[in-house]
């Protein structure tokens, strides 16, 4: 204010302009400079969606809603139906959000409740650590190392152990008599799982700080271990919290696209057998889309991003709602 | 309970012998068995000395007021019989507490344990995120009652006793959190006597509350009086008198040398004599200064 305003007496500044005091230049630039980048993002996903839906609209158009969500995929005879890749999609999410959650709620209860603060600082530096992984390099060590190590020491003494049982054999007996692989629908979602633990542990560990030390002492004093004060008492606080963490971490899940190119095998496959190759939807777009220059094959490969896209953002607004009604919930008990 | 407590006063001045015996012999002189006996305890956070060489006994079925100005120690005490202070890190007491004659520190004893007999309620009240009626069943389920008839039958007893049966016994599976200050309170204290404790310890329950909530806490701490023993911790000197058999005056020792402040034990005796015949001249000046 000071250094515009005393420059020149001689300036008329008039009467009025006493009120406006005219704010710092940096401050106003980045005032605008905010604005305007809050539109530019708003303005680019949009033009992502439209262009996007506009060059896949053949593939709607051609196939229609039975051809686009068929389970044929044959590029060669014009077939393009996405469902194996959705469903390839859907599985490794699934497994990866069973896999993450309960290892990032073990992690965080630990990391928060029972662990002394002096040791779990190291320990969340460490998990934060593998946050910033390359996801290529997840891929390529899932590919070069973790495979070959499930494909021979690990999935075909489950498989055989499990072949027989009711529902687990269906889901983890090898397929067709003996054949398990370790590029799989089962590692996709392994590696997956690894690679959103550290987001949803340390969203998981912010929920749980949340919960009032009253509250604890309470259960405490009530003569709970510390068991069953976590059960009683920062389990129900943070359950909703925690919940919307994973589906964050869901969001990202589903979207990642280098490790399900990958590590899942590239088979379009529906099956239950988890130790089988599968293909996901970024996997096949990411394989896929340098051969695919032309017509259908082109407009079939975006419309599935677009699929994806719609996808993350009903989950990622889920899980936003879902982290928002919980910290609603603990404000209003505060 | 008038008459005997004078008993009581030349029995706490005089040097109390160290054997177990002795207080079990003591009892029949005594208004009540003394629960608690704390000899030269000295309670620490971390470096800190925050309480000093505090001798007194807690009489059973008895309320005893602790009162005094704040940083006294007050609550630091009172967290000490239940262990609630083994929760901070650093946290130690140095000396002799014993409850029912048994070490309350010794090596084998577990806090849970004594947590469950010497149930607290806290200042703020804190009831869990829970339905009413799972809030007050938290403590027997955690002591593995899990037949419903039962659980039902200590909800409403407990919620009858802390005098919130009436006012919510038509929306127990309503949350805890949606009840008012005071009767959030009571919903405290109702959880804290379902787990029929022995004892039950309250720093300043009353504080956070509205005059009319209050009055009904105290109203309930007088019934409680009956079956438990009850220390409390307060800072409103017409409660202590409304309320307490016995009190116990605590001051801050400012040592200026060593800019270190640290609470002491004034004097402690029948809540009748505490305020009227003060035999400290800290405890005259701070209850005839507070009460005007
Ligand atoms: N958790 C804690 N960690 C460190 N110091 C504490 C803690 N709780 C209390 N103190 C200190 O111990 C002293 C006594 O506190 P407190 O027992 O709460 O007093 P009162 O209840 O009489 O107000 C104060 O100086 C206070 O700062
Ligand atoms: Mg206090």
């Amino acid at each position: 204010m000071s250094a515009t305003v005393q420059t020149g007496p001689a300036t008329p500044a008039g009467p009025v302009s006493g009120l406006w005091p005219r704010r710092p230049l940096g401050d106003r630039a980045f005032q605008l400079l905010a604005l305007l980048s809050g539109l530019l993002v708003l303005v680019i996903l949009v033009l992502i969606a439209v262009t996007m839906s506009q060059q896949s609209t053949q593939w709607f158009t051609t196939a229609g809603w039975s051809g686009v969500f068929s389970a044929d995929w044959d590029p060669t005879n014009n077939k393009f139906g996405a469902m194996s890749f959705v469903y390839g999609t859907a599985v490794v999410s699934v497994i990866a959000i069973a896999v993450a959650y309960p290892l990032s709620m073990g992690v965080s209860l630990l990391l928060n409740e029972v662990v002394p603060r002096r040791w779990a600082q190291p320990i969340v530096y460490v998990i934060d650590l593998l946050a910033v992984v390359p996801s290529v390099v997840w891929g390529l060590w899932g590919f070069a190392v973790f495979i070959p190590w499930l494909q021979t020491t690990i999935y075909p003494h489950v498989a055989s152990a499990v072949n027989h049982i009711w529902i687990l054999g269906n889901l983890f007996g090898p397929l067709n008599g003996n054949y398990v692989s370790g590029a799989s629908f089962f590692t996709g979602g392994l590696v997956l799982a690894f690679m959103i633990v550290p987001i949803v542990t340390s969203l998981s560990r912010e929920v749980m700080a949340t919960v009032p030390g009253a509250d604890k002492e309470g259960a405490y004093a009530l003569g709970a271990t510390r068991w069953e004060m976590i059960r009683g008492v920062v389990w129900p606080h943070s359950q909703t919290g925690i919940v919307g963490a994973t589906l964050l971490g869901l969001g990202r899940a589903m979207g990642e696209t280098i490790v399900v190119a990958l590590v899942m095998g590239s088979s379009p496959t529906i099956t239950s057998h988890l130790f089988t190759p599968g293909y996901a939807m970024p996997g096949v777009i990411a394989n896929q889309f340098g051969e695919a220059t032309v017509g259908e094959f082109r407009a079939a490969l975006i419309g599935m991003g677009v699929l994806l896209f719609a996808l993350t953002i009903v989950v990622n607004l889920t899980a936003r709602a879902v982290v928002e009604r919980n910290a609603r919930r603990i404000r209003g008990s505060a | 309970m008038e008459q005997p407590e004078q008993d009581v006063v030349t029995q706490t001045v005089s040097t109390h012998l160290p054997k177990l015996e002795t207080t079990v012999r003591a009892t029949s002189q005594t208004p009540g068995t003394a629960i608690f006996e704390v000899k030269n305890v000295s309670i620490y956070y971390g470096a800190f000395k925050a309480v000093t060489d505090v001798s007194l006994p807690i009489y059973e079925n008895e309320v005893t007021a602790f009162i005094g100005s704040s940083g006294s120690g007050k609550s630091t005490v009172l967290r000490a019989f239940n262990r609630m202070n083994d929760l901070v890190q650093g946290a130690r007491v140095d000396g002799e507490m014993t409850y029912r004659g048994a070490d309350l520190y010794g090596k084998d004893v577990s806090a849970t344990a004594v947590r469950r007999r010497i149930g607290m309620v806290f200042q703020k009240p804190n009831p869990f995120p829970k339905s009413i009626y799972d809030n007050v069943a938290y403590g027997p389920r955690i002591n593995g009652i899990r037949n419903k008839a039962r659980l039902d039958e200590i909800v409403e007893k407990s919620l009858r006793r802390a005098a919130l049966w009436d006012e919510v016994k038509n929306r127990l599976k309503q949350s805890g959190l949606a009840l008012s200050g005071g009767q959030a309170q009571r919903l405290c204290i109702a959880r804290t006597i379902a787990v029929e404790p022995d004892v039950v310890l309250m720093d300043e329950p009353a504080s956070a509350l509205d005059p009319i909530a209050t009055l009904a806490v105290e109203d309930l701490i007088r019934e409680l009086k009956q079956n438990y023993t009850i220390v409390i911790v307060t800072h409103n000197m017409q409660q202590a008198t409304r309320i307490s058999d016995r009190t116990a005056f605590f001051s801050v020792l400012t040592d200026s040398k060593n800019d270190t402040r640290t609470g002491v034990l004034v004097e402690h005796g029948p809540t009748q004599q505490i305020f009227e015949d003060p035999r400290d001249s800290r405890t005259q000046a701070y209850v005839t200064g507070r009460m005007g």
